[in-house]
């Protein structure tokens, strides 16, 4: 099936735009706008609003109509964890009675990273949103080191209380630092003969599973992810593991 | 923005002083440690105070090289080899701090006559004074003559490229849009980083770094959109992290008007450790007095790792708290902008009459403050849409209960850092949603024993039960048992801890002395 977007009809292609130019608010910058969204392939233009930002710089708001369609045939979803997802108990279930132990997790904002809002989101007893985060689970030993945690320490950690997995959260990613941060982690692992002992996941608003996969993790994991899917994502693998 | 406050809460006041003595008697045993110790960072801020400044070829600044150079006899404070080398050389103070950078050591020579380096310190602390003095009477004057042309709240925006001069274009845009506030968010983790860097900077992440010269530039250029605007704007910067003392030095010099300085965040969120933030807190907040700078707290941060029905206790508690130290750093009312947040869950019925009974709350318990209300950031989700409503709640809830300085909240948070359009259309909001409703706030009453006015009365009286408990364990073990914020911080860990030292029999800080004079405080 090709699939476009819709606005009220199928197929009509309706998308709104919105953004802004270093140019004065004027006719030059409405007409300028317009082109510009024509450009990129859409028909139809409509540039509805228009204002001023300051002195060189205008704000625009456009409709159009997208030539283009996608064919969902052709497309691979890079996800970490499938269309099943265990809720907290189905997780807790399947470790207590197939794996016999428990997991062990380790989690951490690293570099300079200081916002722990993801991290907690997916560890903290309370969890985000109604989802509970590994804390909570009784059959998971969760450990949330906070912010600004070296990798160095965070992998000294990990070894010190044999984790099954270890999770990185990077929210910051201006000027791609979180790159870096993350790619110096997979080298240490390696440079210790250690990234086969854990299984190391991403997490972040901007974090997708195919980067976390190019750059050497296990998974990852962006916008929408509660505690279950980490969850899921480290049961099922480490099930692989052991079976 | 200090209109008398009305009372349409009905709070007990009989609470609101038990605990405002709990909090008087919380703070005396850590004020006493406080005055027997000094930091490193307080020793470099004295020395920029007296003019310090400038850095070596590896950009190690001078303040720096100077307290290393006499970390062992740190004791006695900074100061006086800084002075002794000015009286001994004859040098200028650039001229000494060009000396410094090439390698020269002040702690080699021996100390000349007492009497004449305390006139030669007595002469650097006038010079001071009468710079800090300038800018606030420069300030004052302003603000005459642009009276009445802020909004009320204090519309404050953010900017944060990583490069002074891009956040240049960028506040000079928010002026015209018509912000009143604009803070330069600083780079990642410079608040760990236990120096200032020198110089514009033009590299930053997620913000731009702390300097004295990139406060200089900002500056200028607010001063100039000032006069463009006939509206006089705020320029804030962050006193906190293992520098809170030298950021405050910098910000009074260069007439910076806001500092996000809290006596307790740093240790909570970014594991500093508690003795050297006590004691920084103190003479930060000396500094930003002096200056005129109003101070913002960090009471915001609880909600974003805590939930804000349960924990607002502990957000009241902690103003309660920032305002003790504050009170006892030399701050008046008018220059506490203590911290509160816009963070209840958008789904929770009712949510909005709870957040608005503890904004209400905060404004009766706190009539004379400048309260910084922080917008909703935990619950936006990358849904724009959705985050421009929840926007307009919370614009809604600080004009219905009257806050003093009010942060927008970006459509796109969550997202990046703002746009320049993102922050046309928060400020579009704020200006139509805040002139629409003006005078609602003194159009309404509350329903006498109703949901909002029975709320704000739970959470006065969770405040002084949790302050109780801090009064009976004390401070320092509570947050060693993870009282606040579910985070538990030893005593003798956290960063900067090696920056601590005990003051000796002979400790000199002449800039002290003379702020504690001028502020009323009792002489240490």
């Amino acid at each position: 099936m090709i699939a476009r977007p819709y606005g009220d009809t199928l197929d009509d292609g309706a998308v709104q735009f919105s953004f802004t130019l270093p140019v004065p608010e004027g006719p030059l910058g409405r007409e300028a706008a317009r082109q510009l969204v024509e450009k990129w392939g859409f028909e139809q233009v409509d540039v509805v609003h228009s204002h001023s930002l300051s002195e060189g710089f205008s704000f625009y708001v456009a409709y159009g109509r997208a030539t283009t369609g996608i064919d969902l045939a052709g497309i691979q979803v890079e996800e970490a964890t499938g269309p099943s997802v265990y809720t907290m108990d189905e997780a807790n279930e399947i470790v207590r009675t197939r794996l016999g132990r428990k997991v062990v997790v380790v989690g951490a904002c690293t570099g300079f990273d200081a916002h722990t809002v993801g991290i907690d989101a997916i560890m903290n007893m309370k969890g985000y949103n109604h989802h509970y985060g590994l804390e909570r689970y009784p059959e998971f030993e969760a450990y949330n080191l906070g912010a600004q945690v070296p990798n160095e320490k965070l992998i000294d950690f990990a070894v010190k209380v044999q984790a099954d997995a270890i999770l990185i959260s990077q929210v910051v990613t201006q000027k791609d630092v979180h790159i870096q941060n993350l790619t110096q982690f997979i080298e240490m692992l390696q440079a210790r003969g250690l990234r086969e002992q854990f299984l190391v996941l991403v997490g972040g608003s901007r974090i997708g599973n195919k980067l976390a996969v190019e750059l050497g993790f296990d998974g990852g994991f962006g916008k929408g992810t509660f505690a279950e899917h980490v969850a899921t994502f480290i049961v099922d693998r480490l099930l692989e593991r052991e079976a | 923005m200090t209109a008398p406050v009305e009372s349409k809460l009905g709070l007990p006041q009989d609470r609101i002083d038990q605990a405002r003595e709990l909090a008087r008697r919380i703070a005396r045993p850590v004020n006493q440690f406080i005055e027997r110790h000094t930091t490193v960072s307080v020793e470099r801020a004295t020395l920029r105070l007296a003019g310090a400044d400038g850095a070596n070829a590896e950009g190690i600044p001078v303040p720096n090289l100077v307290v290393d150079q006499v970390r062992d006899r740190l004791e006695d404070g900074a100061l006086l080899p800084y002075v002794n080398a000015l009286v001994r050389t004859g040098d200028s103070v650039d001229g000494l701090n060009q000396k410094i950078a090439q390698g020269f050591r002040v702690d080699e020579l021996p100390l000349g006559d007492r009497g004449a380096l305390e006139r030669k310190a007595e002469e650097l602390v006038e010079a001071f004074a009468t710079r800090v003095k300038a800018n606030r009477a420069f300030r004052a004057a302003c603000q005459e003559r642009f009276a009445g042309r802020n909004h009320s709240p204090l519309l404050y925006v953010i900017v944060a490229t990583g490069n002074i001069h891009e956040d240049v274009k960028q506040a000079r845009a928010a002026a015209f849009q018509g912000a009143d506030v604009v803070a330069v968010i600083r780079t990642t983790a410079q608040s760990l980083l236990d120096y200032v860097p020198y110089g514009a900077t033009t590299e930053g992440f997620g913000g731009t770094f702390a300097t004295q010269e990139n406060f200089r530039i900002m500056r200028e250029a607010l001063d100039e959109e000032m006069e463009r605007q006939e509206r006089y704007i705020y320029l804030t910067n962050y006193a906190s992290g293992l520098c809170m003392p030298e950021i405050a030095a910098m910000g009074a010099m260069e007439r910076l008007d806001m500092m996000l300085n809290d006596s307790i965040y740093g240790i909570l969120f970014r594991d500093i450790n508690m003795y050297r933030t006590f004691v920084d807190q103190k003479f930060s907040r000396m500094i930003n007095s002096f200056g005129g700078l109003i101070i913002n707290t960090g009471e915001d941060n609880y909600l974003t790792t805590s939930d804000a029905v349960e924990k607002a206790h502990t957000v009241l508690a902690s103003q309660f708290l920032n305002e003790r130290f504050a009170r006892d750093a030399g701050l008046p009312p008018r220059l506490m902008g203590l911290g509160h947040a816009f963070e209840m869950d958008p789904w929770l019925p009712n949510g909005f009459l709870l957040e608005l009974a503890q904004a209400r709350m905060a404004r009766e318990i706190f009539p004379e403050h400048p309260l910084k209300y922080m917008p909703p950031t935990k619950h936006m989700t990358g849904n724009i849409f959705m985050g421009h409503v929840q926007d307009a709640m919370f614009n809604f809830a600080s004009k219905a209960s009257g806050q003093g300085i009010h942060l927008l909240g970006m459509l796109t948070e969550a997202i990046h850092t703002p746009f320049m359009m993102d922050r046309a259309l928060a400020l579009e909001n704020a200006r139509y949603v805040m002139n629409s409703m003006k005078d609602f706030a003194s159009e309404i009453e509350f329903k006498k024993d109703g949901l909002i006015v029975r709320r704000a009365h739970q959470v006065l009286e969770e405040t002084v039960d949790f302050l109780e408990v801090l009064d009976r364990i004390g401070l320092m073990e509570a947050l060693e048992q993870g009282l606040f914020a579910e985070v538990k911080r030893p005593r003798d860990m956290g960063k900067g801890l090696e920056g601590i030292q005990e003051r000796g029999p002979d400790y000199y800080n002449p800039f002290e002395t003379y702020l504690a004079s001028e502020l009323g405080l009792s002489a240490n």
